[in-house]
Order: C-alpha cells, then sequence, then structure tokens
C-alpha cells in the first residue's frame, strides 16, 4: 500500500485493513500476522498498527482473544457490510469524476458498462 | 509507564557563553518513536550528547531512565554518536568483541543477526566499507544492546534510499515494546512513518512537539510540510 504522509496514517492502515478482509486476502477465521509483523511489512510504526487494528476489532471485522490472538471474524454480515463500503467508496470516486467531466448518470452508466464488458475480454 | 524513560526540566547548556540549549523541557515516555527534528545547530546533537551522559557542564534538571545522566544511566542507554566511533582497522566480528567487552547488556548473537540481515561482509575493515555500511555496522551494534533508551543522532543521514529502508526496518524489527527510540533528522520524510511522535527544536528549545498523527490531522498535512512551514514562521 502506499501511504500518504499528509493524513493520519493509522487511518489509512484502517481502510487498508478492512479491504484485506473484504476482498479476502485475510480469510475468515484466519489469524491476524502480528503487530510487529504488520509493522515491518508496511514500514510503519508498531504503536500506529495497535491503533488501527484496534479500530478493526471495534468495527467488528477481528476479534481478539486474550491468549490466541487476534482472528477475522466468521461473522459474514461484518465482512459483508466492509466490502459494500469499500465498493461505495469506489463508486463514490467513480460518479465524482465523470460527474466532473460533465456526464449525465445514462452516459456514466453506458460507459461502465461498456468498460465492464471489455475488462472481461482482457480476461 | 509510571515513570517517564526521559523528563527534561529547564535545561540550559552554553560552549563558551554561546546558549545551544535554552530552557529546554522534555517528557518521554517508554515504548516510543520518538523523531528529533531540527535544523542544523537547534541543540539536537548537545541534547542527546546530554542524556546519554557524555557531556558535562549544563544546567536544569534531567532524568534518563530514572537517573541523573551517569554510569547508572549509561548502562541503560544506548547511544549512536553522529560521527564514526570505531576504529577504521575494525571487521565487523572486531567491533561485536569490543561491544561485549564494554556493555553487560549487548546480545552479540543479535549483533551478528542484523549484521547478516542488512548482508554486511566479514571480511572487510571499516575503512573498507561505504558509508552506508559503517552506518549499518554502528546501528547493528546499537540496536543489540537489551537498553531501555535508543539514541541514534542522524542515522541514515547521507544513505540511499533502499539503505534507508532497510536500515529501518532493521531498527523497527529489534526493538522491545517498552524501550524508547529517539531519533535525530534534519529530514523528516526519512522517517515521517515510523516514529508516534516528534519534538521539533528551534535555537535550543522545543519549538513544537506531538503525537504525529494529531499532527497530520490537526495540519492536515505531513510532519514534513509542517516542519518547513513552523521553521520559515
Amino acid at each position: 500500500m502506499q501511504i500518504d504522509d499528509a493524513r493520519p496514517i493509522w487511518a489509512q492502515l484502517v481502510d487498508e485493513f478492512r479491504r484485506r478482509i473484504a476482498v479476502g486476502d485475510w480469510r475468515p477465521g484466519q489469524k491476524v500476522p502480528a503487530v510487529r509483523e504488520l509493522a515491518l511489512e508496511l514500514g510503519v510504526n508498531p504503536n500506529t498498527v495497535q491503533k488501527s487494528l484496534a479500530e478493526v476489532d471495534r468495527l467488528g471485522l477481528t476479534t481478539t482473544e486474550r491468549t490466541a490472538g487476534r482472528f477475522v471474524t466468521r461473522t459474514t454480515a461484518a465482512i459483508d457490510e466492509a466490502r459494500a463500503v469499500l465498493a461505495a467508496t469506489t463508486a463514490d470516486g467513480f460518479a465524482a469524476a465523470a460527474a466532473g467531466l460533465g456526464m449525465s448518470l445514462d452516459e456514466a452508466t453506458a460507459l461502465l458498462a461498456q468498460r465492464w464488458n471489455s475488462r472481461k475480454e482482457d480476461r | 509507564m509510571n515513570i517517564p524513560a526521559i523528563e527534561v526540566t529547564n535545561l540550559t547548556k552554553s560552549y563558551r557563553g554561546r546558549a545551544a540549549l535554552r530552557g529546554l523541557d522534555l517528557s518521554l515516555p517508554s515504548g516510543r518513536i520518538v523523531g528529533l527534528m531540527g535544523d542544523n545547530g537547534s541543540g539536537k546533537t548537545t541534547l542527546l550528547k546530554i542524556l546519554a551522559g557524555v557531556l558535562s557542564d549544563w544546567d536544569g534538571s534531567v532524568r534518563v531512565a530514572g537517573h541523573v545522566p551517569g554510569p547508572e544511566s549509561k548502562a541503560l542507554v544506548s547511544f549512536l554518536p553522529d560521527a564514526s566511533f570505531l576504529p577504521d582497522t575494525h571487521r565487523a566480528a572486531d567491533s561485536i568483541a569490543l561491544f561485549e567487552r564494554f556493555f553487560a547488556d549487548f546480545d552479540a548473537a543479535k549483533a551478528r543477526e542484523m549484521i547478516d540481515f542488512f548482508g554486511l561482509p566479514w571480511d572487510r575493515t571499516l575503512k573498507e566499507m561505504s558509508k552506508g555500511m559503517r552506518e549499518k555496522v554502528q546501528i547493528s551494534l546499537a540496536m543489540s544492546r537489551r537498553a531501555r533508551v535508543y539514541l541514534l543522532d542522524e542515522p541514515i543521514s547521507g544513505v540511499d534510499p533502499a539503505s534507508r529502508d532497510v536500515i529501518l526496518r532493521g531498527i523497527l524489527g529489534n526493538l522491545d515494546d517498552d524501550a524508547l527510540l529517539v531519533v535525530s533528522t534534519h529530514l523528516i520524510q526519512d522517517v515521517e512513518q515510523i516514529v508516534d511522535a516528534v519534538v521539533f527544536l528551534k535555537d535550543g528549545s522545543v519549538l513544537l512537539s506531538g503525537a504525529a498523527d494529531d499532527l497530520r490531522d490537526e495540519h492536515g498535512t505531513s510532519l514534513d510540510s509542517l516542519f518547513r512551514k513552523v521553521y520559515a514562521s
């Protein structure tokens, strides 16, 4: 992930961890890597990672068991919600950019459909 | 976390009548990585030397790991000075042996691991190494003490970005959770992402300090831009 130094890093890490859970990089029930391991991987401060993981706990995407460590939730509703939030954010970005280019909803929808299909052909 | 790892009150130090530190106050808890930022001449090195116990004749109150700087604090503080302090003729193993004799808390196995982690040659003398390689040897030694407080004076000045990242990872991977690490630099962007708090020095006192993410949130900029802005004003 690319870190933006102008924004609080902990919030960016929360987004990154939510994304990993939403897209299944971290699978339901999987043990979350240790704080130090994540700090080294991302090149950030361990306390910042700790703070972010606590927030991901609070969002219900992970649970911490005192002795065993931290695990991705098995509650599919929580993961579905994270995926929905991620998808909505991405859609917002596209909608804002398309509107900024002066496109109508119909034009934007048609464009999306066209690109969607060409994406399939690429694969 | 009852006593701060570093507690400084009204610290003043002059060199032949010229003030290097002017009534500086600072309190830093354990378990943090703190960036000590400031231009050349702002007092960073003087402050670190006093905390390390290698500079005397100052006024004010200083406690490091609960002690006035001296033999007791030195046993708990690992100081990496700005200038090279190892003989040119040393190979890495000679320096490791030297540290083993000097410091009771030195972990030679860990130092050897770090030398390998940095990919440094065992068969070359320091004189035959590049600047970046020498820095890595010195960091390996400093981080291999089981200290309560680590004071690193410009540990990554003048190394290339790839080396910088490796050095930062070496530091992150070898720091105990409850130790305090103070790293000084005049290039904030070098340490921007690993510090959880910063202290900006100017003309021998604290201009601004705070938690890194709080400052980013409050000012909407990177620490690097914030630093440039507060120094310009």
